[in-house]
């Protein structure tokens, strides 16, 4: 237990949070009448978002181990146990769950007319799997709540989505089942060789490269599904398009970062000369996916799939920063992680809002509704700026350490990174333009009325962080340095090739 | 005290004659369903009241053990939750149901005698109570499509029984041949000495064949879905739930023969497992019938079970008790939403379903947690059972066998989750609402309960699991 910082907060923060929306929800069981069960859940998800804050203030930033330990023997038969713990990869990721959420209920506050406790229940189980997710030390922990995720989240899409719901939800499902039940064996297989199922006490042992490498390919399809990565993407267009508003958001927002976070949690550190064997492929397999991403992105006509395609590409820059395996490179892809979520969550909303009052997704119907909602289309301009990584915004300051990084290790490979951001400016500009001025004859947009409070407070919080993120970005990179750097140890320590120890040397 | 060791059975037994004075006279259903009701309700105290007994009865041909006790307190609940739900008995004629009841009391006699038997005769008798009782509720279903489609079940379950015990009659005489005895406690050392002959592990696997039909194993599975189909909803969640339990439990107890040399049984097992899995999940994906895609389901899941029979070691073998013990509540959970959405006792179409989640929201959600379940998610017993059981054969060695298990399940989503699309995302349309009575709200509520509870704590019930399986090695 050398890896664990034990909690000393008084109570069990991590196992609070956890545990919070799942009461939350099996009260809201008993709460009858749709507003009630919206206020509930909005306590709940605000309580929580609320308790989670001081993980932020009482973080020890200055060591890599696992920080507000929990641990308890669940299972004793298989040594599973349930232990939690953040380090500096996994904090930022908990509090950006525990802040988005509730905004995704403020979010579907009129979206959702129809079974809302359900719907309000099913938020709440994803938050607490999530959150789970995120914190679990335990393999066994780890997938149960990964997969326990799939149920809300089916339904989400199946039962509130849109006109092709039915196909949507059913590739979702499939898609990412059939990615992990290979992910079990590979568990199983660590289990059998190390005794143990502690994510931890696997990291940087003595596995042979054979079975480094089949462990690395079960966890890679695995991840590579959920990030979405080309050629894995497929899903996750339909899954967007159908779901309703706060189903895209949780999904582009928090969803997606479990692949990435699932590589470094996992694929760094246990199998690291399997992932140094697998590299060129990877970032080759990247820069695919955001140059991929922006084209496809370029030519929607429909908002949620043109923001669905820019996220593979986002997702796709994520990556190469993962696997370029430097400082600048890894922070710099925890920091887009965080910014991703931000930004697309907000477009996602953004673009909730106006299919809310003209039903319609369509860019051509929402050409020139600038005029008639000015507040709107102030926020989605900065929230277009900020996926674009415009200078001063929050995806500016990851995307920028990305290259950085990825400059310092492969230079070609990032050179063709670069038409990515340059995509990502002509297709967020291509929407933002339409939405705001339009072409000469737009559709008939008079009686639209322009964001209530309601909406300006879903959006506000995240504008904030666009450019908290992006002007002073030093609060978030620091709590991350030292994991970071572990990390890279990690992976540096136990691979033996001369190779990946000259790919550390280059400055 | 004797009497003590064989109390269960013999609380069945009376009750079955109970059952038996009631059904020669003019008695109606509901009087029958509530003696009924009463007795397998008693027999659960009495199996809980006579748990931790042991000892030999007969001469030495019955054996009480945690073992015997443990599985005889899983059929028994199993037997009362099916009565339970079925609280109408929709498929069956009001006059022969006190008949109907007798049948299935005297079943679950069989199974709980056949789970005690150490002698191959004893076995082979109490198989015989439990199977042809069986055999006779399954006619007993009233014609409602006009061309006895239940007759045809039932003519082709007997046939295919006949042929089964037929052949596991064969193995035993084989046994004895090879032996000279019956009693598996003397059996045993005899078999080890000769065990790579031929005729030692024909005789073996033959013998195994019996409870192979019974588990729905490939290739003696072919009854599955035509009888599921033919019998009536109530008759299906029996015959699909409680004999499964038995028969895994009599597969422990002989696969433990082989032991430890039998790596030719190994063999036979992992192909039968294989070919169950696939045969069983592929076949269901195409299935419209509900009934008939749960017992393809079922047959995949036998080949699950068999996973931890080929460790040939004790985790395994609890790790089998386990997923059989949990596959009964999942199946139960589906077969108690079936019996209620089919309104006159009919076969449900998977389409019927449609809508689900407004016409009867408690009766989804039970749908979806068991199909969910089945499927092998978390947090739900499936996930649960499978992880051990794939743990216990990759510890064994059979990494390919457990990559292909792993692929199963995921073929096998598709088809359990086209039923909770339906239940969830198709519009009911005009399919009534559905009327489901307070206690069989309650049992589907204590199902979901179940099914999660042992997803998420399974250490207790793995722990009896065993200890059970200690006592017989």
């Amino acid at each position: 237990m050398d890896f664990l910082i034990m909690n000393s907060m008084g109570f069990p923060i991590l196992s609070a949070l956890i545990f919070l929306p799942l009461a939350g929800a099996l009260i809201l069981l008993c709460i009858p009448g749709d507003t009630a069960a919206k206020n509930w859940t909005m306590l709940v998800t605000v309580v929580t978002a609320l308790v989670s804050l001081p993980l932020y203030w009482n973080f020890d930033a200055s060591t890599a181990k696992y920080q507000f330990g929990e641990h308890a023997s669940w299972i004793s038969a298989l040594n599973i146990n349930y232990t939690l713990g953040i380090d500096g990869i996994s904090l930022l990721l908990v509090l950006m769950t525990t802040l988005i959420m509730p905004l995704c209920v403020l979010g579907s506050w009129r979206y959702i007319d129809k079974r809302v406790k359900e719907f309000m229940i099913c938020l709440l189980l994803m938050e607490t799997s999530m959150l789970g997710v995120f914190m679990a030390l335990d393999f066994i922990l780890f997938y149960l709540l990964w997969e326990a995720m799939l149920i809300p989240m089916y339904l989400l899409i199946a039962v509130w989505g849109g006109p092709r719901k039915v196909y949507a939800s059913t590739k979702f499902f499939l898609y990412t089942l059939a990615g992990s039940v290979l992910l079990l064996v590979a568990i199983i297989g660590l289990y059998l060789d190390q005794g143990t199922f502690s994510i931890p006490a696997l990291m940087g042992q003595d596995y042979s490269t054979t079975f480094q490498i089949v462990v690395f390919l079960a966890f890679f399809l695995a991840f590579a599904i959920k990030v979405p990565m080309f050629p894995f993407h497929t899903w996750l267009p339909a899954a967007h398009v159908e779901a309703p508003t706060a189903g895209s958001v949780i999904l582009a927002s928090i969803l997606l970062k479990m692949g990435t976070y699932g590589f470094l949690r996992f694929c760094l550190p246990i199998t690291p000369e399997a992932t140094i064997l697998f590299i060129p492929y990877i970032l080759w397999l990247s820069v695919v996916g955001i140059l991929y991403g922006g084209f496809t992105a370029l030519a929607q006509q429909d908002m949620k799939k043109l923001i669905a395609y820019s996220s593979v590409g986002h997702m796709g820059f994520v990556t190469l920063g993962i696997f370029v395996l430097n400082q600048q490179g890894i922070e710099g892809a925890i920091l887009q992680m965080i910014n991703h979520g931000i930004t697309t969550g907000a477009l996602f909303f953004c673009v909730g809002m106006i299919y809310e009052r003209t039903h319609s997704r369509e860019l051509d119907a929402a050409a020139g509704l600038g005029k008639y909602m000015p507040v709107y289309v102030s926020f989605l301009a900065f929230f277009s700026l900020s996926s674009l990584a415009f200078p001063g915004t929050n995806s500016f300051v990851g995307e920028f350490m990305i290259l950085a990084g990825g400059f310092a290790d492969n230079k070609i490979v990032t050179a063709f990174a670069i038409p990515g951001a340059v995509l990502a400016a002509a297709y967020m500009f291509r929407m933002l333009q339409r939405v705001a001025w339009g072409r000469p004859v737009n559709p008939d947009h008079s009686g639209i009325l322009d964001l209530n409070v309601r909406e300006i407070v879903t959006l506000a919080p995240l504008l904030f962080f666009v450019f908290w993120i992006g002007l002073s970005p030093e609060p978030f990179l620091r709590v991350m340095n030292v994991s970071v750097t572990h990390l890279i140890e990690q992976v540096g320590f136990a691979s033996d090739g001369a190779v990946s120890v000259a790919k550390l040397m280059i400055p | 005290m004797k009497l003590m060791l064989f109390a269960p059975e013999l609380f069945l037994l009376l009750g079955s004659l109970v059952l038996f004075l009631l059904s020669t006279g003019k008695v109606g259903g509901k009087t029958a369903r509530a003696v009924t009701l009463t007795l397998a309700l008693g027999s659960v105290l009495v199996c809980l009241a006579c748990l931790r007994h042991e000892g030999t009865l007969f001469f030495e041909a019955y054996r009480i053990d945690f073992f015997s006790q443990l599985i005889k307190l899983v059929i028994v609940l199993g037997f009362s939750v099916v009565l339970l739900f079925s609280t109408e008995l929709k498929g069956v004629d009001d006059e022969i149901r006190p008949e109907y009841y007798l049948f299935l009391t005297l079943s679950t006699l069989g199974l709980l005698m056949l789970v005690s038997s150490v002698e191959l005769l004893t076995m082979f008798i109490a198989l015989e109570l439990s199977s042809y009782s069986l055999y006779l509720l399954v006619p007993m279903r009233d014609d409602r499509t006009g061309v006895r489609m239940q007759m045809e079940s039932a003519i082709k379950y007997i046939l295919f029984g006949v042929v089964a015990t037929g052949v596991m009659l064969f193995g035993m005489s084989y046994l004895y041949g090879l032996t000279g005895t019956t009693y598996l406690v003397d059996l045993l050392p005899r078999l080890h000495q000769m065990m790579g002959s031929p005729a030692a592990l024909i005789a073996i696997a033959m013998v195994l064949g019996g409870f192979f039909f019974k588990l729905a194993v490939f290739p003696f599975h072919s009854w599955v879905p035509d009888v599921y189909q033919g019998a009536s909803n109530e008759t299906t969640a029996f015959i699909a739930t409680v004999p499964k339990v038995a028969a895994v439990a009599m597969l422990i107890r002989l696969t433990a023969l082989a032991t430890p040399e039998g790596q030719a049984i190994v063999t036979m097992l992992i192909i039968l497992s294989v070919c169950s899995m696939f045969y069983g999940n592929l076949v269901a994906l195409v299935q419209t019938d509900m009934k008939r895609m749960l017992g393809y389901s079922g047959i995949a899941h036998a080949g699950y079970v068999l996973l931890g029979l080929v460790t040939m070691q004790e985790v395994g073998y609890a790790a089998s008790l386990y997923y059989i013990a949990g596959y009964l509540v999942m199946n139960l959970a589906a077969f108690l939403v079936i019996c209620k959405v089919s309104e006159h006792g009919e076969n449900l179409a998977v389409d019927d379903l449609s809508g689900l989640h407004k016409r009867a929201p408690l009766l989804a959600l039970t749908l979806a947690v068991s199909m969910f379940a089945m499927a092998g998610i978390p947090p739900f017993v499936g996930f649960m059972g499978k992880f051990m059981l794939l743990t216990g054969a990759f510890k064994a060695g059979h990494l390919p066998l457990v990559i292909l298990a792993a692929i199963n399940t995921a073929i096998s989503i598709y088809y359990y989750l086209s039923v909770v699309r339906v239940t969830y995302s198709a519009s009911p349309e005009d399919r009534p609402a559905v009327l489901v009575g307070g206690v069989s709200k309650m049992v589907s509520v204590a199902l979901v309960l179940v099914i999660i509870a042992m997803g998420l704590l399974p250490d207790q019930l793995l722990e009896l699991a065993t200890e059970a399986v200690r006592a017989i090695l």
